[in-house]
Order: structure tokens, then C-alpha cells, then sequence
């Protein structure tokens, strides 16, 4: 019988994922990087972080039978950028199919006048639930190409030619748009009141 | 648009950060990891270091620095100097970096950029161009680090940027080389130029000697200006920086 893990970052390969266990390491928790459903359904906290496009994404999730295991969760979840849009139904990136744990699709962002695309750096947040530790007005550090429908789960948002989810939360579940890890005292906020929910 | 960026650019040999005049001629400045911090304190958005012999030595670059960096950085950054594959790609993103820009290994063989955007996503990999203005035309130098090893790679920028973002390149770091070191202004003509051709952001490099010029790219449309002189030698302190350009109507995160 092997003791819970407190903070499991599910590893899904390719490990560009240093930046987040960095955060979390400074912050005090002690994150383990794991693609074991055990492990990660018995975690006291799970953290899913993007790699990839989301067709690469879902197929490792499927190839390391998590997909069933990330569902049932009831423990705090967090998906970080590419991490939340595979918790939607589906993804323009690829046509892919997604976890499906929030209603919505993810889709692509169309560059405009002044509007390039990816959406690169640090946007202003509007937030309607000060919960999360995030306050009206903190800029956060986003980088993506893609972004889900707004809907009754965002709880931030910022604008980008159309209003972008930055935070959406749901039962156990909550996902960032933008990179907590990289955006600096206000990310450090968001990822301490995780820590404590 | 985010808030425009302001971005501290440091050029690293030998695990130290070091600054030349046109690409030549490099001092110490100090240690890494203390300008890092310093610039993160100041309100850098984001950073870029540049292992500056890597490309034109042929090896890949040091990971150790990248690690102690990421340890005490929580803003952005992106780790350039001969990276030439997937693997590569990986451990410095391993380490902890955010994007990886590359340019020399890109010019000998395009396809490196979309094998990283398909592995890692397209706001991963920045380009980095260095752009030198032969008469009219813009074209692309390649091997830049050294002087000794500098030529010309044969290619025009304005294609070059438009066939580097159809392959999966995220961000461009337009490097204007004329300009570089002189802090006489960004070559904003060109800036803009390039900024037209892309749908990605573009990043100015080269010139920034005042905040006029920090002024001038941001209003041609740059997502972030991209100095080092003036920030190493505290000519403009970040701080006051944005104060000015955020009293030009220019949207800054402070």
C-alpha cells in the first residue's frame, strides 16, 4: 500500500513540463511527475498540463488509460493551457476528440489587424469569481492558438477580438488558458489557492 | 494585443552574460542568474538569452544555465543558440524554458521548425532572423555569433519570414543587424514590413537606444521590443520605461 501522492503533474512524455513542477516546487508543494492511473487517481491534487497539439495530447492519454481515470476524478483537477481544452468535448486543432468534462468546443483564434495569432503574452483578466486568487485587472502570460467557447464556467476572462475563457471552473475541475507558472505574483496566487482548495 | 512587451535580451558565453557592439567585440557583464532576477524585479515581461557561440561552434547549448534560471524566473523565457532537433528542443523546455528560438539550424534545414511545432505547439518556437540591409534589399545572415563565421544564408527576410510561420515558426525576433548595439532606433520600415507579411507577432531587435524608439515600434504594431544595451548599462530603467510609454497610450503590464 503505497501512500497518496499529494500533487501529481500528469507526465504524458516529452517532458516540457519543468516550468510548472518548478512552480509548484517553489511554492513548497513537492509535485510528482506520473503517467500511472493509480497513482494519479488516488493523488491528493492532479495538475494536467499541455503537451503538444491536442491530438497528440489525447492519444497519449489514451495509450496511458487516463482518460476513464481523469473523469472520475472528484479530487482538485487543474489543466493548465493546452490541459483545459482537452477537458472540453472537442478541439478544432485536429478535429480531435476531447474528455468532454466541460460543454463547449475549442477553437481557433483568427488573427486580425493588431490581433496576431498565437495570442502571445500578457493580457488583462476580468474576473467574476475572486475565489480562484485572482483579482480584476492582474495581467497573466497567455501563448495559444486556440481557446474554448465562454460560457457559464468562465470564471476570468480576457479579450482577444472575442472574450477568451482564461479560467473556467466546474465541480473539482478548473482550467487556465493562460500559464499560471509563468505569470509571475499573480500565477503565484492562482497556484497557492489551488493548493489550498 | 496583450500588453506590449518589454524584453531584455541576454547574449550568454560560457554560462556568463556578455554584450558586444554589432555583433562583435563581447564584455562580461555578469552572472546569469543575478540579471535574470533583476530584470524580472524590474518588470522585464519576458527574457530572452542567447547562447551566442553555439550556433557558429556547432555544438548545442548548456543545459545547466537553463535549469538555474527557471529555478527563480516566473515570467517567460525563451533559450536560443544551436538547437538543431526535436531532442534538443526537448531537453531545454525539459529545463524549464518556455519557447525555443532558433535561426541558424532553421536556415540549414526548414523542416527543423515544424518538427518542433508539431511536437511542442507553435507558440514554442520563435525565430530568430537577422536581418542585414544590402542596398534595398533585407537579407538573412546565418551564423551571426561570430564574426569569423558570419555570411549571408542566400535568402531574402521578407520570404524567409513567410515561409518559416507557414511551417509552424509562432513568433518572429526580428533582429535589424544594421542597427544593432547603436542605440540609434529600431529600423522601423523594415519592422513594419515584416510585421505586414506575418499574422504572428513580431518582436523588434536592434537600435533601442531611447524610449522614443520603444515608442516608435511599439505604434508600427511590434508585440514586444527587444533591447539589451540599454538595460544592461541602466540607461532606461524598465520601470520608468513603461511609465512613459504607458502615458503614450501604449498598454503596459505594471
Amino acid at each position: 500500500m503505497t501512500r497518496p501522492i499529494p500533487l501529481a503533474i500528469v507526465d504524458l512524455g516529452y517532458g516540457n513540463i519543468g516550468s510548472i513542477r518548478i512552480a509548484f516546487e517553489r511554492l513548497g508543494a513537492m509535485p510528482r511527475l506520473t503517467a500511472d492511473p493509480n497513482e494519479i487517481a488516488a493523488a491528493d491534487r492532479v495538475v494536467l498540463p499541455g503537451v503538444g497539439a491536442a491530438g497528440f495530447a489525447m492519444t497519449r492519454i489514451a495509450e496511458h488509460g487516463l482518460g476513464d481515470v481523469l473523469r472520475a476524478l472528484t479530487r482538485p483537477l487543474l489543466g493548465i493551457c493546452l490541459g483545459m481544452q482537452i477537458l472540453f468535448e472537442r478541439s478544432e486543432e485536429e478535429d480531435t476528440e476531447c474528455l468532454g468534462l466541460f460543454e463547449g468546443v475549442v477553437r481557433r483564434l483568427e488573427p486580425g489587424p493588431d490581433r496576431p495569432v498565437p495570442h502571445m503574452g500578457w493580457s488583462r483578466l476580468a474576473v467574476a469569481d475572486p475565489a480562484c486568487g485572482l483579482a480584476d485587472g492582474d495581467y497573466v502570460y497567455f501563448a495559444h492558438s486556440y481557446a474554448c467557447d465562454d460560457g457559464p464556467a468562465s470564471l476570468a476572462r480576457a479579450d482577444y477580438g472575442r472574450p477568451i475563457p482564461a479560467l473556467v471552473g466546474k465541480d473539482n475541475m478548473i482550467g487556465a488558458q493562460f500559464h499560471p507558472e509563468r505569470s509571475g505574483d499573480a500565477g503565484a496566487r492562482f497556484l497557492q489557492a489551488f493548493l489550498a482548495s | 494585443m496583450p500588453a506590449r512587451r518589454i524584453i531584455p535580451c541576454l547574449d550568454v558565453r560560457d554560462g556568463r552574460v556578455v554584450k558586444g557592439v554589432k555583433f562583435r567585440d563581447h564584455r562580461d557583464v555578469g552572472d546569469i542568474v543575478a540579471h535574470a532576477l533583476r530584470y524580472r524585479d524590474e518588470g522585464a515581461d519576458e527574457l530572452v538569452f542567447y547562447d551566442i557561440t553555439a550556433s557558429a561552434e556547432g555544438r548545442g547549448l548548456d543545459i545547466g544555465w537553463i535549469e538555474r534560471i527557471a529555478e527563480v524566473i516566473d515570467i517567460p523565457f525563451a533559450v536560443a543558440g544551436g538547437i538543431r532537433s526535436v531532442d534538443q528542443a526537448a531537453a531545454c523546455l525539459e529545463a524549464g524554458a518556455d519557447k525555443i528560438s532558433i535561426n541558424s539550424p532553421a536556415l540549414e534545414r526548414p523542416e527543423l521548425i515544424g518538427e518542433i511545432a508539431r511536437a511542442f505547439g507553435c507558440q514554442c518556437v520563435v525565430l530568430g532572423v537577422d536581418s542585414f540591409a544590402d542596398g534595398a534589399a533585407y537579407r538573412v545572415q546565418q551564423y551571426t555569433g561570430s564574426v569569423a563565421a558570419t555570411r549571408d544564408s542566400g535568402r531574402l527576410t521578407l520570404d524567409w519570414v513567410r515561409e518559416a510561420t507557414g511551417r509552424g515558426a509562432g513568433e518572429i525576433v526580428l533582429n535589424c543587424m544594421n542597427n544593432d548595439g547603436v542605440r540609434s532606433g529600431y529600423d522601423i520600415a523594415h519592422t513594419a514590413a515584416v510585421i505586414a507579411a506575418v499574422t504572428v507577432p513580431v518582436i523588434a531587435s536592434g537600435g533601442a537606444g531611447a524610449p522614443a524608439h520603444f515608442r516608435a515600434a511599439f505604434e508600427a504594431g511590434a508585440s514586444g521590443a527587444l533591447a539589451a544595451t540599454v538595460f544592461h548599462d541602466r540607461i532606461l530603467p524598465i520601470p520608468d520605461l513603461k511609465e512613459y510609454l504607458a502615458s503614450c497610450g501604449i498598454e503596459m503590464r505594471r
